[in-house]
Parts: C-alpha cells; sequence; structure tokens
C-alpha cells in the first residue's frame, strides 16, 4: 500500500525565524506515529504547516498526502481530503454553535466526495452515537464552538469532530495537555477507537503519560526542527525517564521511520 | 443662507472674560516668570494665540457639553498675581498638610510657593523637588521642550500655559525609586485665581509617588495644569486629590506621556468645590505602556463634578483600565467622559473602562459617556457604565442583619465609594482619602469605625 | 501562497447584484429647490392647501439650518440645488387602478428585486406597497386589509383618502424642523407609505414596503407613517435598493410611528442602497429620521434594521417611551466595506414611569469601512423605574478599518437602572484556520462567524427578511479578511 504521507527536507520558517530544519518521515496506512520533543522544537509547527497554516512559510522540501503534492493545497482542501488536525488550542467561535459547524464541515467533506449531505435528522442520529462514544452531554453541541468550554471539553470536542469526519490522516496536537486522568482516558478511548488499517495518526506530544493508553507504532524524537532519534514506542518510556536533555547532545539523524 | 446666530447669555459673559483675560495680559506678562528668555515667553504667547482663537469653552463644545462654565466667566477673575486680598483671608487648613504622610512637601499658599509649610527630606542625587516659578527664573531654557508640548490640552490648559505663575518641578533622574511620597499641595486663603503649572519628569526605570492636593476653603478660582512624562519602564503612582471649599471653582489638567514600557496608576478623588472639572489623559509614545486611571467623584448641594479622560493607544502592545466611581446626592451633577483611541497599528491593544454612578437623591443627575475609537483590529477594547441606585438586595439583607435603612444605605455606599480607592497602593494616603470621602458622605458618622 | 487573501480580494471585488438601471419615462421636474418647486410638487400631488403650507413652513425652516456636522462622517459638500425633488414614472393618464395597470417594465423591476408583486400577494401573505423613485406604484392586498379597517396605502393616497389622520399625526413625531435633513424631506417629500391599524386589531399580515432609487439625479424623500391606535399591532418591513451610478444620492427618508395605549408596532429595515464602489466613488447618502412615539401605557415600539447599503448610513431610530411601562428596542446590525461610512444608533428617551428600553447594536467593520455606534439613552425626572440594557458590540475585519462607539447616558431619576456594555472583537486568523481545517471555505467561515455575530439581531426579524439578510451579510462582507 503507498504510502499516506511522505514529507522530505521540510523547512519552514515564521517571520524570519527558521523552526524546522529539514523533516524526513514517512507514515503508513494504519499506523499511529508519536512526535515528541521540547518545548520549542517544532512539533506544533510541524502539525501547523502539515494543515496549511499560512503563518509559516515553507522555504524547502516536500510533502506528499496519498501521493500528491500537499503542499499547494488550501487548509480547506486538505481537510476536505481527510486530514485532520486537533487543535492544541481548539479555538472560540462566539454565537456559532457547535453543532453548525461540526455539520458543516461533515457536509463540505461529504459534498468534497460526491456523496450527498446529510439531512439534520441523519445528521442528530450520527452525532448522538458519537457523543455517547465520548461521554460529553448533548446540550454541548448546542452551545458556541468551545466558547465557555473547559478544558477538558474543548479536548473531547476536537476528538469528536475527528470521529465524526473520519479522516484518513489525524495529526492529534497535544491531546492531553491539561486534562485530569479520568477526561484523559475518555479522550485516548476515542482516539483509540478510530484506529483502523486504512487510517494513520501522527500523535504530537510532550509528555509520554499520553502514550500509555495510545500506544504508538513509531516514536520520534524532534530537537530544534530536525527529527533527531526515530524507535519503537520504548523510545518514549527511555524519554520519560531521562528528560529532554541528552537529546540535544546526540548527533541530528535524519533517520526515516521503518 | 445661515441666519446670524444669537448670541446667548453665557456666551457673552464667556467673550467678555476672554476680553478681560486678553486685556489683563500686558500688564501682567512682564512679571511671569521665564518671560526673559524668548523660547518660554514665544511658548507663552503662542498658548494666549491658542486660546484667543477658541476663547472660553461653551456648551456647544463637544467637550464641554455638561459643563457649563458661565459660573467662572461671570466672576471678573483676572487679576495680577500677588494682589492678595489678605483681609479676606481664610485660616489655612492645616490638616491638609498631612503631616502623619512622612515624604516630601511642596506647598503652595494661593498659588505661591510657600516654603514655611514645605519640607523636602533628603534626596538621592539628581533629584529635584522644587518650585517651577524658580526654576524658569533661574534656567528656563532646560524646561522648554517639556513644557511645550500641548498635546490633549484643552483651552483651559492653553490659558495656563499663557499666565502661568508657580507651581511644582519634580526631576527624577533615571534609576531612582523614591521610597517616601511627594505631597504637594495647593492651599487657598483668598479668593484668588491661582493657575498652578506642574511639571513631573520621571527617568528611566525609575519610581515615585505623587499627590496633588487643592484644598482650601476659600472661594478661589483654580485652573492647574500638570504634565508628567515618564521615561522608558519608569512607574509612577499619581494621585490628585480636589478637597476645595464649596465656593471654589477648579478646572485641572492632568497630561501623562508614556515611553516604551512605562507604567502610570493615576487616581483622581474629586470632592469638593461648586464646579470641577478634570481632564485626565494619557499617551502611550511607546509599545507595552501600561495606564490605570481610577476616580472617585461625590458630590452634593449644586455641585457639578465633571472628568474628561482621554487614553491613546498610539503604539502595540498596550494595556489600560479605567474605573471611575460617582455618587450624586442632593441637586449635584456628575458627568463622566472617558475615550479611549486605538491609532492605526496599535495592534494588541488592550483596553478596559467602567464608569459607575449611585444616584442618592430624587434630583441629582449622571452624565456619562464611555468613548471607543478603534483604528487597529487585533485588539481587546470594552467598556461598561452604569447608572443607578443602591441595589435593594443588598439593602434588605443588611436590614435583615439588624441595620436600620439608614445605616445599611451608608454602609454600602461607603462600600461603593471605598473600592474606588482600593487600588491606591500607599496606605497612609489611602486613609486620608478615605476620611475625606467620609466627612462628605451623608449620615457619614456611625461609618468612622469601618474606616 | 496567501490563499486567504486571494479568496478576499475576490470577493471583495464582488459587485453589487441590485445595480441595474431601469429605463423607464420618468417625468421629473428640473433640479433644484425653490417655493415654486414646492408649489408644483403639492399642485403634481393635488394636495390640500394644509399640505403645501406645511412643506412651505418647513422650507422657510431649512433655510436657516445648517447640515449637521456632529457624525464621524465625511462627504463632499451636497449641492441642494443640483438635486431633482420630484421624479415619477410617468402616469398612465390617472396612475394604475389595480397591479394590472402597473408599467411591466417596473413590475419586472422588481422581479429582479425579488420582490415580485404577486407572487407575494399570492404566496407570502405580504402586502407590498412599493415606492419607485418618490412614487407608490401599487399596494397589494388592500382589500383585505380593509375589511379588518387597516388602511395601508401611499402617502399620496392618504393625503387625498384620510387628510384628518394626516392632519392630526404628520409631523406629530418628527416635528418639520427637528432636524436638517427631516425639514429638507418635510419641505419635498413626494410619497411614501401610510399605514392605520384602528383600536383592537391584530394585523394579520406583514406590511412592506420597498424603496428604490432610480432616476439619475434623484434624490428620494419618502415620508411614512404609521399609526397603531389603542390595543393594535403590525408588523412593518422595509427594504431599499439602488441602481449603481458614479454619482452619489441623496435619501433623507423621515418615518414616524405612533403607539398608543397598547399598541404593539415592529419595524424592520433592510437597507442595501447601492455602497458605492470600492474606491469610494457613488453611492447613497443614507440621512434618515427614524422616531417612535409610545405615546401610550404599555405600548412597544421595536426597532430591527440590517444596514449593509450606502456610501453613508447616517440615521438613528429612536424611541420617545412617554406612556407609562411603554417598551422600547432596536436591534441593529451596521456593516461597512471598502469606503462605506456608517454613524447609526438610536435615542430612548424614557418620560413615564417603569419604561424600558433595550439596545442591541452589532457593527462590522470590514475593508476600510468605519462604522460608529453612537446613542443617547436619557431618563427624565418623571421616568420613576426606567430600565435601560445597552450591548454594542464591534466586529473589526482587517487592519484598516475603524469601528467607534458614542453612548450617551443622561439619567435624571435614582430609581432609574441604566446599564451600558460594549466590546470589540475580531475575526482573527485563528479562527478562519480552524474552520477551514475543518473543511469550510473561507467564505463560509467569514459568512458563518458574522452571522454568529449577529444572530441576536436576525433573531428579531420575520424569518424571510433573516433569510434575506443574512444572505446579504454574507454578499457584502465575505472574505474581507486581508
Amino acid at each position: 500500500m503507498p504510502p499516506i504521507l511522505e514529507i522530505r527536507g521540510l523547512e519552514a520558517r515564521v517571520d524570519d525565524k527558521p523552526i524546522l530544519r529539514g523533516i524526513d518521515l514517512t507514515v503508513n496506512p494504519g499506523e499511529v506515529h508519536a512526535i515528541m520533543g521540547p518545548n520549542g522544537s517544532g512539533k506544533s509547527t510541524l502539525a501547523q504547516v502539515l494543515a496549511g497554516r499560512e503563518t509559516y512559510a515553507v522555504t524547502a522540501g516536500e510533502v506528499h498526502y496519498l501521493g500528491a503534492d500537499l503542499l499547494t493545497r488550501a487548509p480547506e482542501e486538505r481537510a476536505r481530503e481527510g486530514l485532520f488536525l486537533a487543535f492544541q488550542y481548539p479555538v472560540e467561535i462566539a454565537g456559532v454553535s457547535n453543532v453548525y459547524l461540526l455539520k458543516a464541515a461533515l457536509n463540505a467533506a461529504r459534498r468534497h466526495r460526491g456523496e450527498p449531505e446529510l439531512d439534520a435528522m441523519d445528521f442528530l442520529a450520527l452525532v448522538r452515537g458519537k457523543l455517547k462514544a465520548m461521554e460529553m452531554p448533548e446540550d454541548l453541541i448546542y452551545r458556541s464552538v468551545n466558547e465557555g468550554f473547559s478544558g477538558g471539553e474543548k479536548k473531547r470536542n476536537e476528538i469528536l469532530q475527528m470521529a465524526l469526519l473520519e479522516p484518513k490522516l489525524a495529526i492529534l496536537d497535544e491531546a492531553d495537555s491539561g486534562l485530569d486522568i479520568d477526561a484523559l482516558q475518555v479522550v485516548a478511548r476515542g482516539i483509540n477507537a478510530l484506529r483502523a488499517p486504512g487510517r494513520a495518526m501522527i500523535v504530537v506530544t510532550h509528555y509520554q503519560r499520553l502514550l500509555d493508553y495510545v500506544v504508538p507504532d513509531f516514536v520520534h524524537v524532534l530537537s530544534q526542527g530536525r527529527i533527531v532519534r526515530s524507535g519503537g514506542k520504548e523510545l518514549a518510556l527511555e524519554l520519560e525517564s531521562r528528560g529532554y536533555g541528552w537529546i540535544d547532545d546526540a548527533a541530528p539523524a535524519a533517520v526515516r521511520a521503518q | 443662507m445661515n441666519t446670524a446666530v444669537r448670541e446667548r447669555p453665557s456666551d457673552r459673559a464667556g467673550r467678555e472674560a476672554l476680553e478681560r483675560a486678553l486685556a489683563a495680559w500686558p500688564a501682567i506678562a512682564p512679571g511671569l516668570p521665564g518671560m526673559h528668555a524668548s523660547g518660554i515667553a514665544k511658548l507663552r504667547e503662542n498658548a494666549l494665540a491658542r486660546f484667543r482663537a477658541s476663547g472660553f469653552p461653551t456648551a456647544r463644545d463637544e467637550e464641554w457639553k455638561y459643563t457649563d462654565l458661565s459660573a467662572l466667566t461671570a466672576r471678573s477673575f483676572m487679576q495680577v498675581p500677588g494682589d492678595v486680598q489678605a483681609a479676606t483671608a481664610e485660616p489655612l487648613p492645616h490638616h491638609a498638610l498631612f503631616d502623619d504622610l512622612g515624604g516630601h512637601r511642596l506647598a503652595f499658599v494661593d498659588g505661591r510657593h510657600a516654603p514655611e509649610l514645605s519640607s523636602i527630606g533628603p534626596l538621592p542625587g539628581g533629584v529635584r523637588i522644587e518650585s517651577l516659578g524658580a526654576a524658569l527664573l533661574r534656567d528656563p531654557a532646560a524646561l522648554e521642550t517639556w513644557l511645550a508640548d500641548s498635546r490633549g490640552h484643552s483651552a483651559m490648559a492653553a490659558l495656563n500655559a499663557a499666565f502661568m505663575a508657580d507651581g511644582a518641578l519634580v526631576i527624577v533622574p533615571a534609576a531612582v525609586e523614591l521610597a517616601e511620597p511627594i505631597h504637594l499641595v495647593f492651599l487657598g486663603a483668598t479668593a484668588s485665581t491661582v493657575q498652578p503649572r506642574n511639571l513631573i519628569v520621571v527617568g528611566e526605570h525609575s519610581k515615585c509617588t505623587l499627590i496633588e492636593h487643592y484644598a482650601g476653603s476659600a472661594p478661589t478660582f483654580t485652573n492647574a495644569l500638570t504634565q508628567a512624562f515618564l521615561a522608558r519602564d519608569a512607574d509612577v503612582e499619581y494621585c490628585k486629590l480636589q478637597d476645595e471649599g464649596e465656593r471654589a471653582l477648579h478646572v485641572g489638567g492632568t497630561h501623562v506621556a508614556q515611553a516604551q514600557g512605562s507604567r502610570f496608576a493615576g487616581h483622581s478623588v474629586s470632592l469638593g468645590a461648586s464646579l470641577a472639572r478634570h481632564d485626565v489623559t494619557a499617551i502611550f509614545d511607546g509599545e507595552r505602556c501600561t495606564a490605570t486611571l481610577d476616580g472617585l467623584y461625590l458630590a452634593g448641594g449644586r455641585q457639578h463634578v465633571d472628568h474628561h479622560t482621554r487614553i491613546d493607544h498610539a503604539q502595540p502592545h498596550g494595556t489600560s483600565r479605567e474605573h471611575f466611581r460617582g455618587i450624586l446626592d442632593g441637586r449635584s451633577r456628575g458627568v463622566f467622559n472617558g475615550r479611549i483611541v486605538v491609532h492605526p497599528g496599535a495592534q494588541q491593544s488592550d483596553a478596559w473602562l467602567t464608569s459607575r454612578n449611585l444616584l442618592l437623591s430624587a434630583d441629582a443627575e449622571a452624565d456619562t459617556k464611555p468613548q471607543l475609537e478603534i483604528y487597529a483590529d487585533d485588539v481587546k477594547c470594552a467598556h461598561g457604565a452604569t447608572v443607578g441606585q443602591l441595589d435593594e438586595n443588598e439593602l434588605f439583607y443588611l436590614r435583615s442583619r439588624g441595620f436600620d435603612a439608614a445605616a445599611a444605605r451608608s454602609v454600602l455606599t461607603w462600600a461603593f465609594a471605598r473600592s474606588a480607592l482600593d487600588a491606591i497602593r500607599l496606605a497612609p494616603l489611602r486613609a486620608h482619602l478615605e476620611r475625606a470621602c467620609l466627612a462628605r458622605l451623608p449620615q457619614a458618622l456611625p461609618l468612622a469605625e469601618l474606616a | 501562497m496567501d490563499t486567504d487573501t486571494t479568496h478576499i480580494d475576490e470577493l471583495i471585488s464582488r459587485e453589487y447584484a441590485h445595480g441595474f438601471v431601469t429605463d423607464i419615462e420618468a417625468d421629473s421636474v428640473p433640479p433644484g429647490l425653490s417655493e415654486d418647486v414646492i408649489r408644483l410638487i403639492s399642485a403634481k400631488k393635488n394636495e390640500p392647501p394644509f399640505m403645501l403650507e406645511w412643506r412651505l413652513d418647513a422650507y422657510r425652516h431649512w433655510l436657516t439650518m445648517r447640515e449637521p456636522d456632529w457624525s464621524s462622517i465625511g462627504h463632499p459638500p451636497i449641492d441642494y440645488q443640483d438635486i431633482v425633488y420630484y421624479s415619477a414614472p410617468k402616469a398612465k393618464k390617472d396612475g394604475p387602478k389595480s397591479l394590472d395597470e402597473v408599467d411591466p417594465e417596473l413590475l419586472r423591476v422588481y422581479e429582479k428585486l425579488g420582490v415580485p408583486l404577486k407572487e407575494r400577494e399570492a404566496l407570502a401573505g405580504v402586502a407590498v406597497d412599493a415606492v419607485f423613485d418618490s412614487v407608490s406604484v401599487g399596494t397589494t392586498f388592500k382589500s383585505r386589509l380593509a375589511e379588518l379597517g387597516i388602511i395601508f396605502c401611499a402617502f399620496s393616497e392618504a393625503v387625498q383618502e384620510h387628510p384628518e389622520l394626516v392632519r392630526q399625526y404628520l409631523g406629530s413625531v418628527v416635528p418639520r424642523g427637528d432636524n436638517f435633513f427631516a425639514a429638507l424631506n418635510s419641505a419635498v417629500f413626494t410619497d411614501g407609505s401610510f399605514c392605520y391599524i384602528p383600536k383592537g386589531v391584530r394585523c394579520p399580515m406583514e406590511l412592506s414596503t420597498y424603496f428604490r432609487i432610480n432616476a439619475k439625479d434623484s434624490g428620494q424623500f419618502e415620508r411614512t407613517l404609521i399609526i397603531a391606535d389603542e390595543g393594535a399591532y403590525v408588523s412593518y418591513l422595509e427594504g431599499c435598493t439602488a441602481p449603481m451610478r458614479d454619482e452619489n444620492q441623496l435619501h433623507a427618508a423621515v418615518v414616524e410611528l405612533v403607539a398608543l395605549e397598547r399598541a404593539h408596532i415592529k419595524y424592520s429595515t433592510v437597507q442595501n442602497w447601492y455602497p458605492g464602489d470600492r474606491d469610494g466613488k457613488g453611492g447613497i447618502y443614507n440621512f434618515v429620521t427614524k422616531r417612535g412615539d409610545c405615546r401610550g401605557a404599555h405600548s412597544h415600539i421595536a426597532w430591527t434594521q440590517v444596514e449593509t447599503g450606502s456610501a453613508i448610513t447616517w440615521k438613528y431610530p429612536s424611541c420617545i417611551l412617554r406612556g407609562d411601562n411603554s417598551v422600547g428596542t432596536f436591534h441593529s446590525v451596521a456593516l461597512t466595506n471598502h469606503r462605506q461610512q456608517a454613524d447609526t444608533g438610536t435615542k430612548m428617551i424614557h418620560i413615564g414611569r417603569n419604561t424600558r428600553s433595550t439596545i442591541v447594536s452589532k457593527g462590522i467593520s470590514a475593508g476600510r469601512g468605519s462604522n460608529a455606534y453612537r446613542g443617547l439613552v436619557k431618563v427624565l425626572k418623571t421616568a420613576e423605574g426606567a430600565r435601560n440594557y445597552t450591548q454594542c458590540d464591534s466586529l473589526l475585519v482587517g487592519d484598516r478599518c475603524a469601528a467607534h462607539t458614542f453612548p450617551y447616558i443622561e439619567v435624571r431619576n435614582p430609581t432609574a437602572k441604566v446599564e451600558h456594555e460594549a466590546s470589540t472583537s475580531r475575526i482573527g486568523e485563528e479562527q478562519l484556520f480552524y474552520c477551514r481545517q475543518r473543511g469550510l471555505s473561507a467564505e463560509d467561515a467569514v459568512s458563518m462567524i458574522v452571522n454568529g455575530f449577529c444572530k441576536e439581531v436576525f433573531k428579531e426579524l420575520p424569518m424571510e427578511f433573516a433569510v434575506e439578510a443574512q444572505k446579504l451579510l454574507g454578499v457584502s462582507l465575505e472574505g474581507s479578511v486581508g
């Protein structure tokens, strides 16, 4: 099977500051990759660049998604093609109900795939099922998008959206930050339920904690904009016990997963 | 196609007062400090020209819509400085010297520096706390740049700039933290016209606390103008206390220019005078400035008190906070106009303003106008205003705890006033202000113990 | 690379959808204003003498007045002698007796505007009075309304048929000399709508007027007068469009509402006059005086407006809360894009006891648009127990626009409670990116966010108007994020 995502020599900067300095990564269907690294190493930038954030200028390298060039496409095209980013800081939108956004997003993707749009009844039935799985109260979907949501509610809302949109590639940016252990388990269950042979995930996280529940196939360590170590899930445990201090000393090496 | 607008009596009074002021100029000017220096003389003449062009403000000026200066212009106030009618002198309010405050005191009586009432303690090198009049005689050129900055000045400020005779000069050089407060106190003893001018210059990374205080029971007309210049990262706490007698008229401006990273915490407490008008402005000339302006006004009888504030977010990343509270009793009128301007390019400005007014009597009036003018998009700006009376639930709660109705009202009124003073950092000053407020509040006696 | 910007540029360049010119023979008087022109207008309308006197009084007063300069709008001086004060589609003898007699070209205009009179009559149950330039062209549903005693007709017709009502109420809310533009209107208004709902009658359908300025150089000066007698209810809708022209055109209307005891008037406006092009060339100067008088106890006047058009909007629909327990509400969405300027708001004058008012204002500034809320809440000494709540929000789209708030609050009664809140927000790049990451186009995202921002106002509009308003916002604004 062809890879879902292939990143080669990706460099990106914000203003004049280089953040990503040559990333290589291949993600195949069914795989879960964890990207770890200290603050400022470029983890979130990588996630945002893949989703098409214009704040970052890509200065070198290429990215292929499902065999086609990703970087020239608008964020919404990427989304409709099945690339989903769960935001570290989900955005609040006053006055726009959560259910409206969910339905608009789902139908935008369905239109893109040439499928009929869901009507309100079918959509509600679908969303109710997902709500239950995420242990979210129904009233949450009638409130304004993320407005007044607790940290845990916001993160669950992201996973809810992911469950609904059924992406091919899900990028989860610090999906565990700010969650207590119960909420973390709910979020992790939501993520695991979506693991599937045709779907890939990139889990961006600072701590190993989430990886106790969402066990990755590969772990990559990002430092100063480069992947400096790659390995199996045991690498996460090593990081947990040794911290990030040692990796900066390690020789930068662009190691391909596999 | 317009028929000539007929002149109203108040306009005529204003015009005549303007004529009197202009007529007095040739006699007064030679005796004003700094006239021997061409720069200062020019500055005074320019200010006079500005004043001549605008005249005394009238209700047709949007900025004076609610405040009628005819009580002022009707008086024949423009006299030669020093023309003191000693026979009518009132006893000096010695309690206003705040003896327990400590620090440095620069006192003025009827606008003139009074060394016998002043007490300046030992000062770190380079710090100056002295008479501006004296400094203008000695070295006028050194002060010219600051005195020439007329941004935010009203017509009344121009009048001051022309006729200023004395006031305080405070210069704190870079990297000095003055631990002790500076108390500038202006006492009115006679029916005089005084136009104090205060100049405060605080250097980089320096810190100080100033009190500008007006007191006395004489029917004075004060037209004060204070300028403060904060250099980079300077930190100034400033309190203006207007506690003059019931026959006094008070117009004053405080204008602050802030360089990058500076912090200004201003408080305006207006208690006395039959008519009081305070203009407070702050301009952010550098990034990351912070200004907080708090105010409290208490008015009763036929008092009229007006605050006009303006904060110019001219540079990015500035923060401003304004909280004004008014308590209006009798037939008094309280006016608040708070203007926030976010200039083009002043992104990440954060401004918040509230105006709260308590009406205690059927004949009191509150007029408030919080204004936002925004020319940048990445900003957080909000304002709120309320006018009302004491909360029925709170009153009921206190009465259910045994307070009689009058006491309950007093407690809540006091609580409303007091919260406006909470932000004052200097504890002994806060205590003075609380006592001064209590003395003005109805049924204050049972509250003394709360102070 | 910057797809947002491209999107936005495309959207900004979108043309005004109602900017067609209709070629109809017009009967106009030459440009300029004088007592003779006023006499001519009055004669053409075959008015009774009291109307002519009223107009001339207004004109003489207007001559002593000056154009107001206190708002935050700016425009080149208007030459009042260069305006055509009367322009009517040429009458076929005595004017249309029914819709069938109305010029088919005219009817097509309304169809293009989305106001197919006949369809409305049949389907929507909306009675429409359409004002083309200055003359009312046809009022639907008249007979059904007449059964209930409701008078809904062109103003000129009311002057002929119901002179006693006109005489009693005209100028009783907005006096002839109220302000510069109202005085001008009083002198030269040529038509408009008149509506009277008798005691205890609840008008069974939405009444509606569509205004359109067509003739070149003509000003539109319509006058609307609505009287709801004791216990009556009426919901009135007003929509406006104008063709694209390079010259600025003046629209100076006056609307007067009178609500007697327990009467309830809902007045909704969707204003989409031609805003001028992206450089600010052309467009309507919309200087309108709208005022409602809650004359009776427990009466209620509700203004709702969606202002997306005009080069300049200057209007302050107001309520005089005279009757005890009367209620005034004002819900407004004002959008300015390109170089549009809006200075709008309301006045709530509390006179009666326990009067209540609510103000919800949503200003959206995009491009180089400038948007000001200017409002007055005045509580007089007599207004025991008065209440006001004001909420005033600005949404900024792009960093070249401007948003201002000037709320005047004057309170003279201690039992009153007045609360005002204002906030500013923007459509942030974060919000847009978030929506696009979920698959929404930039234009849908902006539209969704703006509609969310305006929700509180839209819910005050009748359903079909709300839908239209949402669409209008979409067209006027989308993608103006730079």
